[in-house]
Parts: structure tokens; C-alpha cells; sequence
């Protein structure tokens, strides 16, 4: 049994995020969103690329030294991802899991660690505000109003390099989420339909391990946003878990009350970005030992929502210790 | 069966749960931008409109000159990248004038420009104005069709 080590990590935002809430703990942050190249989709797989050579590049390895990649995206055919991988021409397997893609590629990683195929790989996700609104939604320059429920695509990546040895810390546990759908259509409420996802997987999780909310000194989801965590605090209190002393969404870290946001951030970026900044850092400062990452995804597309479909959600836990 | 059943009611009842705690829109507040805001495009194409009948245009032309020229600004806030943000606040407030016709068609044309003049530009370009054109025709249509009924009846 090799337990996978989370040696390294490195995020990149953009200029909104670098003036969020969590600007100091960013490696890089772009001064546009768009860095001279001819389209959103470029600049999401630079970012990508960024990331991972940063953060192997922080433990003095190169790129060539890892054996896998595991990365996706939210855009159709994980384009941003496949072309910033032709880059950096390491064996890849590209994963969609929406919002949960980071979780689910450290997952993934950590698996292939434990079980001996690997000795070092990369964990990767990025998601772009612009490339996801002209996909999802409407073209960028386009006069809409958005409602208070809806949430800010994170322009961003973050990549972890896992390890079967080294310093930091470990990844400990893992639940696999199934989808859950509770039948919201508007893709404009993603937080509060991918809400009973994550609690799903919270209270497997605890059923599975025997542990309580209390074991952990927090636990963080990925991008519920303000409306969504309110949700899931009042989800897990009435199965019998309280949430309300260590609980935290990444999506409502990110952001300031006055950059209209509105309910949070949203993404692949979301739980990438303060996974591999933030909370990396108050792990390898042993500010916290303990801490459950529950990524969160909302599994629809376009034409999905334009056909009438509710939006299927998935939520990956994992537990990460020092 | 009556397992389906049950879980449309627990369904119905987390949507209803997320109907109560969902933050409601600021109507007020969106209501008086959208009157500002679409209130002063609307000055402004009347002062515009003004203008063009001074310099001795006739009312007819004046009105056809006065879309031209709130076209052009419409398209020209959007590629400066203003109107999205006056878009944001305003509502309604700036779709419902020309100018919002035309931010929808330019920021369309922006946006897909990166695949090229045809299968972009071309076909993409009205992607949000394209049904406010279809319906618009079909309503003009069937508005024509009553109206030729009461000529004849």
C-alpha cells in the first residue's frame, strides 16, 4: 500500500480572482483575461499548462518526470485540456466530471498511486469564465441580467502532483459519488441542484467511515455558492450532522461581496484554485490536519437544458491529512 | 409506481424548499433602471429624431435615420464593451430598445469570429436576434391576415 502524497501544488487566476478574496495565495495571476491569444479556450490551456509545469517545477522536477496527467475541463471535448496535453506530451487520461473534475482526477491519481501503477502524476483542472459563458450560456458581450442565484464562472486552473512518496499531505479516504437529480431545470440555480449531491456523498461518507462531521477541522464543498451551502447545512442537520462550526464552500471564498459575483464562484477552477492555494497551504502550515474536499459537479449541457432535462449532480468526497 | 410517485413528491418538495430560500431579484430597484436607462436611449433617439427633422428631413425618413444612427450606437457601445455593463443593470431597460437589437447581434458576431466568416459570423450571428426576427415576421403575418379580413368583411 503506497499512501498518495500531495507534494506539490500551483494555481493561476485571473485578474478578478487576483482582486478576490484569496489574491495572495495565487502562484500566478494573469492581468487579462484573454493574454494576447486569439480565443478564451487558448488562455484556459495555457493556464493548464501553467499549472502543471508550476507545480513540478516547485519540487525541482520537470514535466517529463510525471507519469500520468489527469485533467478535464467544462468545455465540449475537453478542448482546453487536450490541446494544452498535445504541449506537454505526457501519457493523459482527460476527465469530466464537471465542478468535481479536480476532486475526481486527485481521486483517480491516488488511485493509481495506491494501487502501484504511478510514483508521481498530476491531478489538473481549469475552467475560464468566457469560454463557459459563450458554451453554456451567451455570448460575452451580451447586455443580460443576471439573476441573484447565479454564480461566476472562475477563470482559473490549479494541478497537484501526487506522489507514493515525499513530504505533505495525504490522501486518506475517498467516496465516490453517484448522480444524484432532484429535478431543478434552470442551470441558472446550479448550487442548490448540486446540494443534494454533496450531502448524499457527505452522509455516505460518514456512514462509511464511522466518522462525524467533528473528525474533520473543515470540511470544504466545491462550488455551491452562498445559497447552495445554506442548503446543505440544512440537509445534513436534518439527518443528524451538524455542519455549522467547520463547514465552508469554496465557491463563497473566492469572490468579494463587491465584484458581483452574486451567489459565489462557480467551475472547475472553484475548488481547483483554493484547493491547490489556500487550503494547501494551511495543510503544510498544519493549520488544519484534518479536512474532507467534497467536489461538486452539475452534469448538464446546452442542449440538455434547451430539451427540458433537470440537471443530474455528482459529489466526490475526499479526505485529505497531514 | 408507487415508488415513482414518491420520489416526484420528495422532488416537489426540495424545489419548494429552494423556491422559499432563493434570493429574489431586486425588482424595484431593476425596475427603475430599466425606466432610466431605456428611458434615455429613448431621449436620446428622440433628440436625435429632432435633429433630423431640422435639417429638413421628412418625419418618414427622419424615423428610418434615427434607427440607423441608435443602430450604430448600439453596435459601437458593444464592441467597446460598455453595453454589456449598462446591459447588467439596466434590463430590459436596454434589450427592448434598437440598441439592445443590435448588442445582440454585434456581441454575437464578436464572440464568434474566432471561427471564421462563415460557419461563425455568418451563422452565428443571429443566434439571439434570429427568433425575435422569426416571431416578429410571424406576428406581422398574422396581424396582416386581420387586418385584411376586416377590409374585406
Amino acid at each position: 500500500m503506497n499512501q498518495p502524497v500531495v507534494i506539490s501544488t500551483a494555481n493561476i487566476g485571473g485578474p478578478m480572482e487576483g482582486q478576490g478574496l484569496l489574491g495572495k495565495h495565487f502562484d500566478i495571476v494573469m492581468e487579462d483575461n484573454i493574454k494576447n491569444f486569439d480565443s478564451w479556450e487558448q488562455c484556459e490551456s495555457y493556464m493548464l499548462e501553467q499549472v502543471i509545469t508550476r507545480a513540478i517545477e516547485k519540487i525541482s522536477g520537470s514535466v517529463e518526470n510525471l507519469e500520468f496527467i489527469l485533467a478535464g475541463d467544462l468545455l465540449n471535448q475537453l478542448m482546453s485540456t487536450h490541446f494544452a496535453m498535445r504541449t506537454l506530451a505526457r501519457p493523459f487520461l482527460g476527465l469530466y466530471g464537471a465542478c468535481s473534475t479536480m476532486i475526481e482526477s486527485m481521486m483517480i491519481g491516488g488511485m493509481m498511486i495506491d494501487g502501484g501503477f504511478a510514483d508521481v502524476l498530476a491531478g489538473a483542472a481549469s475552467s475560464h469564465h468566457d469560454a463557459a459563458e459563450r458554451q453554456y450560456r451567451f455570448p460575452t458581450e451580451l447586455g443580460v441580467q443576471r439573476p441573484p442565484v447565479a454564480q461566476w464562472t472562475v477563470t482559473g486552473a490549479g494541478a497537484a502532483i501526487l506522489a507514493s512518496k515525499g513530504n505533505g499531505p495525504k490522501l486518506t479516504y475517498a467516496t465516490v459519488g453517484k448522480i444524484v437529480d432532484m429535478g431543478i431545470k434552470d442551470p441558472n440555480v446550479l448550487g442548490p441542484a448540486m446540494a443534494p449531491a454533496a450531502v448524499d456523498t457527505l452522509v455516505t461518507h460518514f456512514g462509511d467511515t464511522g466518522r462525524t462531521p467533528q473528525y474533520y477541522d473543515m470540511i470544504f464543498t466545491g462550488d455551491l455558492g452562498d445559497i447552495g451551502k445554506e442548503i446543505v447545512i440544512k440537509l445534513c442537520a436534518e439527518k443528524g450532522f451538524d455542519l455549522s462550526n467547520n463547514y465552508e464552500d469554496c465557491g463563497c471564498m473566492i469572490y468579494k461581496e463587491d465584484q458581483d459575483a452574486h451567489a459565489g464562484a462557480s467551475g472547475c477552477a472553484s475548488s481547483a484554485v483554493v484547493f491547490c492555494g489556500y487550503i494547501y497551504q494551511k495543510l503544510c502550515e498544519k493549520n488544519y490536519s484534518k479536512i474532507l474536499l467534497v467536489g461538486t459537479g452539475s452534469l448538464h449541457s446546452p442542449t440538455s437544458y434547451q430539451q427540458n432535462e433537470s440537471i443530474p449532480c455528482i459529489a466526490h468526497a475526499l479526505a485529505i491529512e497531514v | 409506481m408507487h415508488k415513482k410517485q414518491a420520489e416526484e413528491k420528495v422532488k416537489k418538495q426540495y424545489q419548494d424548499k429552494v423556491d422559499k430560500i432563493m434570493p429574489k431579484p431586486p425588482i424595484l430597484k431593476n425596475l427603475l433602471w430599466a425606466f432610466f436607462v431605456g428611458g434615455i436611449i429613448c431621449v436620446i433617439g428622440q433628440l436625435i429624431q429632432d435633429y433630423f427633422i431640422s435639417i429638413e428631413i421628412s418625419k418618414k425618413d427622419a424615423a428610418a435615420c434615427t434607427s440607423v444612427v441608435m443602430v450604430f450606437l448600439g453596435a459601437f457601445l458593444t464592441g467597446i464593451g460598455v453595453y454589456d455593463e449598462i446591459g447588467k443593470r439596466a434590463g430590459a431597460g436596454s434589450v427592448v430598445p434598437i440598441t439592445g437589437f443590435a448588442n445582440s447581434i454585434v456581441a454575437c458576431a464578436m464572440e464568434f469570429k474566432r471561427e471564421g466568416f462563415v460557419f461563425g459570423i455568418g451563422a452565428k450571428m443571429f443566434v439571439i436576434a434570429g427568433p425575435v426576427i422569426v416571431y416578429g415576421l410571424v406576428a406581422a403575418f398574422v396581424v396582416g391576415i386581420i387586418h385584411w379580413f376586416r377590409i374585406f368583411y
